[in-house]
C-alpha cells in the first residue's frame, strides 16, 4: 500500500481536496490519509505521497490528474521539483514539489506550534504521540502546578489573540483566585478577516490544543474547559468534537488524566455569527447563555470570569504553544524572537497575495519579507499599495513602510498593531476611502451595542466618511474631516472594548497614508 | 397535533441540555438545526424548560445573526465581505451574484464577514459548502437547476 496524504483542511476542501480524495480512494494499492494542511495554501489541493525516499508533494492536484499522480508517485524520486510559485496551469500531470520539508518556503520557517500541521492524522492520538505529542503534558503532571506556571512565565509566551498579555502572569492570577471551581476557556472565535491559524490548528492538530488545555488546567487548578468556536468553522467544530471524545476515551481528558489525579474535561461550544464574541467578556457571556455583550473590566476574567469564577481566557495559538514549551523547556522557546516578543508568531498571509498561507517564524521578521519574500507580492501582479495587519481593527500599512519589524513593541511604536498575526495584502486598485468606510460599517454591524461611542459612533463614522469623500466646499470638507477625527478620538477613548476603541485605527491610518483617496492633499488638508 | 409534536420535540431538546452550564446557545442551535428556524412557540417552550423569561430567550436569539425566526428558502448563498476577500474582488462578486439571482425566489444571498479562507478568496458558501476562488458562474453552477 502507498499512502497518499490529502488535506481535509477547510481551505483545501474549498478548492477541491475532497474530490481528489474521493478519486484516490479505492484505487488499487492506495491508502488515503486525511491530514490538515501544511499551510502552503496557494498550492492546494496539495497531495503528499509516501515514497521510499520519504514524503513528496504534488501541487494543485485536480481529480482528473489522479491517474497521472498514481503513475508519477512511483517514479518521482529521479525528478527535479517543477513547481515553485503560483497555481499550476491545468495539465495532465500535477506539479511535483519534492519533499516539502526541504521546500524553501518551509525551511525558512520556525514551526514550533504548527510543527505537526499537515503532517499528522488529526483523528489519531497515537500519530500525535509519534510526532512528539503528550510529552509536555506528562512532564507537567510530574511538576508542581506553580512550577508549570513559572515555566510559562519564563518562556515569555504572550497572548496570541491580539492583546499580547503575558500568558504565565494571567495563569498566576487564576491560580491564586478564590474558590475551588475554575475554568479554562479557549477563544476560537477567530473572526478577523485575514486570519485562519486557529482554524487550521484545530483542524490539523486538535490534540495539541487539548494537551495545552490539560496543562493549563493542571497549572491553574481548573476542572472544566470550554473551546468556543465560531459557527462559520464547521470543519474545525467537527474535528475538535471528535478529538475531545477520542482524548476522553484515551485518558488524556477525564476524571484521572494519565493516572495523575487531575480531573479535567472539555466541551466545545459553538458561536452564532457575532464577531464581537471574540472579545473575551462577550465570549464568556455567550457561553453563559446570555447576549454577547461586553462587560466592563474590572473585574478581570482571571478573577471573576465564566459564571463569576476565576477563568483563563486564552487564544488557540497561545495554549497550543504550551505543550512544546513544557516539552522542550522555556529557554528553547524564549530563544526565538526579539525584545519582549519572545517565541514565534504564526502569521497568516492573505488577500491579494501570490503565495498565501500560514507562516510561523520568529518575531522580528519585517513585513516586507513576509509579503514579498514569503508572499511573492500580489496575486494580481500589480504593485502592493497597502497591507492591513492585525485584522479589521488593525492599521493599513503603506507600501513604503513595509520594513517595520513584526513584533509587539516595534509595531506599536510605528503606530500599528500586530493583533492575531493576520496580514492582508492590497494592490494599487484599492480605494482606501472605501476601506475606511468599511471599517466603520463593519463596526456598526457587529457592535454589541452596549456602549454609545461604538454603537452610534460607527454609524456616524460611515456617514461622515461618505460626506467627506463626496466633497463639497472647502469649509464643508474641513468640518467633516474635523468631525471624523473627533469621532475617532471619542471612540478610542470612550469605548468599552477594542471593537469601538480600535476601529479608528484602520480609519486613521487610511487618512494618514492615503489622504488622496479622501480628496485630501498630501498633508491631510482639504484641497 | 403537529404543533404539539414540535413543542414536545423542542421541550425534549431543551431538557437534554438542562444539566449543562449555560445551556441556552446549544439549545437554540439544536432547535434550529432540527427545524430550520426558532419560531415563537419554540422560544416559549425553551424558556419554560430552562426556567428563563421569554424576554431573556428572545434577547439572546435576536442578538446573534445565525438564529432565524423563519426557515430559510431552499438555497442559501453567503459571500464573504471581509477585507481579505474584498482585496480580490468580493464586492464585485457580491454584486454579480445578487444580479444573477435577483429573480430567484428560492435562493437567499447574504453577506458574511470571514469564513477563514482568506488566502484563497473570494470565498463563499453555497448551501453550507465552502468555496475558494469563487466566481458568480461557480455559484450558479453549484445551485441545482441553474447553470449561468
Amino acid at each position: 500500500m502507498t499512502r497518499f496524504f490529502v488535506p481535509g483542511d477547510a481551505a483545501a476542501v474549498s478548492v477541491g481536496a475532497d474530490e481528489v480524495a474521493a478519486a484516490l480512494t479505492g484505487q488499487p494499492g492506495v491508502e488515503v490519509v486525511r491530514t490538515g494542511s501544511r499551510g502552503m495554501l496557494w498550492l492546494e489541493p496539495l497531495v503528499e505521497v509516501d515514497t521510499a525516499d520519504g514524503r513528496v508533494g504534488f501541487a494543485n492536484v485536480s481529480p482528473g490528474q489522479v491517474g497521472a499522480l498514481l503513475a508519477d508517485a512511483t517514479s518521482v524520486c529521479s525528478r527535479e521539483p517543477t513547481a515553485s510559485a503560483g497555481p499550476a496551469p491545468e495539465a495532465d500531470h500535477p506539479a511535483y514539489l519534492g519533499p516539502l520539508d526541504e521546500h524553501p518556503w518551509m525551511t525558512r520557517q520556525a514551526r514550533l506550534t504548527t510543527a505537526r500541521l499537515g503532517v499528522v492524522d488529526p483523528a489519531d492520538p497515537d500519530d500525535y504521540a509519534r510526532h512528539g505529542g503528550w510529552v509536555g503534558l506528562r512532564r507537567a503532571l510530574g511538576m508542581a502546578p506553580e512550577a508549570v506556571v513559572e515555566e510559562v512565565v519564563a518562556s515569555g509566551l504572550r497572548g496570541r489573540g491580539g492583546a499580547g498579555f503575558p500568558a504565565g502572569v494571567k495563569w498566576r492570577t487564576v491560580a491564586g483566585g478564590p474558590g475551588p471551581l475554575k475554568f479554562v476557556t479557549i477563544n476560537a472565535d477567530e473572526g478577523d478577516s485575514g486570519t485562519f491559524a486557529d482554524r487550521m490548528l484545530m483542524e490539523g492538530d486538535p490534540f495539541a490544543l487539548i494537551e495545552g488545555m490539560a496543562i493549563t488546567a493542571w497549572a491553574v487548578g481548573a476542572s472544566e474547559g470550554y473551546v468556543f468556536i465560531r459557527s462559520e468553522y464547521q470543519h474545525a467544530i467537527a474535528t475538535m468534537r471528535r478529538a475531545v471524545e477520542t482524548a476522553r476515551t484515551g485518558g488524556w481528558l477525564g476524571p484521572d488524566i494519565l493516572g495523575s489525579g487531575l480531573a479535567f474535561d472539555v466541551e466545545v461550544r459553538v458561536g452564532a455569527g457575532a464577531y464581537i464574541c471574540g472579545e473575551e467578556t462577550s465570549m464568556l457571556s455567550t457561553i453563559e447563555g446570555r447576549r454577547g455583550e461586553v462587560r466592563a473590566k474590572p473585574p478581570i476574567p482571571a478573577l471573576s470570569g465564566l459564571f463569576g469564577r476565576p477563568t483563563v481566557v486564552n487564544n488557540v495559538l497561545t495554549v497550543a504553544a504550551v505543550p512544546s514549551i513544557l516539552a522542550d523547556g522555556p529557554e528553547a522557546y524564549a530563544a526565538h524572537g526579539v525584545d519582549r516578543s519572545r517565541g514565534t508568531q504564526v502569521f497568516q498571509l492573505a488577500g491579494n497575495v501570490a503565495r498565501g498561507g500560514l507562516v510561523e517564524v520568529d518575531f522580528g521578521i519585517t513585513l516586507r519579507d513576509l509579503v514579498e519574500g514569503f508572499g511573492g507580492g500580489t496575486r494580481s501582479g500589480r504593485p502592493v499599495r497597502a497591507v492591513q495587519v492585525g485584522g479589521p481593527l488593525g492599521a493599513y500599512v503603506p507600501a513604503d513602510r513595509l520594513d517595520v519589524p513584526l513584533a509587539y513593541e516595534a509595531m506599536a511604536d510605528a503606530g500599528f498593531m500586530l493583533g492575531h498575526g493576520g496580514v492582508v495584502v492590497f494592490d494599487d486598485t484599492v480605494d482606501m476611502g472605501r476601506m475606511a468606510r468599511f471599517a466603520m460599517e463593519f463596526c456598526a454591524k457587529e457592535s454589541c451595542g452596549k456602549c454609545t461611542p461604538c454603537r452610534i459612533g460607527s454609524q456616524r463614522g460611515v456617514e461622515t466618511i461618505d460626506r467627506l469623500v463626496a466633497g463639497g466646499t472647502e469649509s464643508d470638507r474641513r468640518a467633516n474631516l474635523a468631525l471624523l477625527q473627533d469621532l475617532c478620538t471619542t471612540m478610542e477613548r470612550g469605548s468599552l472594548c477594542a471593537m469601538g476603541g480600535l476601529t479608528p485605527m484602520p480609519v486613521r491610518s487610511a487618512l494618514t497614508y492615503f489622504p488622496e483617496d479622501f480628496g485630501l492633499s498630501a498633508d491631510g488638508e482639504p484641497r | 397535533m403537529v404543533e404539539m409534536t414540535r413543542v414536545d420535540a423542542v421541550r425534549e431538546i431543551a431538557a437534554g441540555y438542562a444539566l449543562h452550564r449555560g445551556p441556552l446557545l446549544p439549545v437554540l442551535h439544536a432547535v434550529q438545526d432540527r427545524f430550520g428556524a426558532i419560531e415563537r412557540g419554540d422560544l416559549v417552550a425553551v424558556a419554560d424548560v430552562l426556567n428563563l423569561s421569554i424576554a431573556d430567550v428572545h434577547g439572546v436569539m435576536t442578538f446573534f445573526h445565525d438564529f432565524r425566526a423563519a426557515p430559510p428558502p431552499t438555497h442559501v448563498v453567503a459571500i464573504c465581505r471581509g477585507e481579505a476577500c474584498q482585496s480580490v474582488g468580493a464586492e464585485r462578486l457580491m454584486a454579480d451574484v445578487r444580479a444573477d439571482l435577483q429573480e430567484a425566489s428560492d435562493v437567499e444571498v447574504h453577506e458574511v464577514f470571514c469564513l477563514g479562507n482568506c488566502a484563497l478568496g473570494p470565498s463563499g458558501t453555497v448551501d453550507g459548502r465552502l468555496f475558494g476562488h469563487l466566481t458568480a458562474s461557480r455559484v450558479g453552477a453549484s445551485l441545482p437547476g441553474r447553470s449561468s
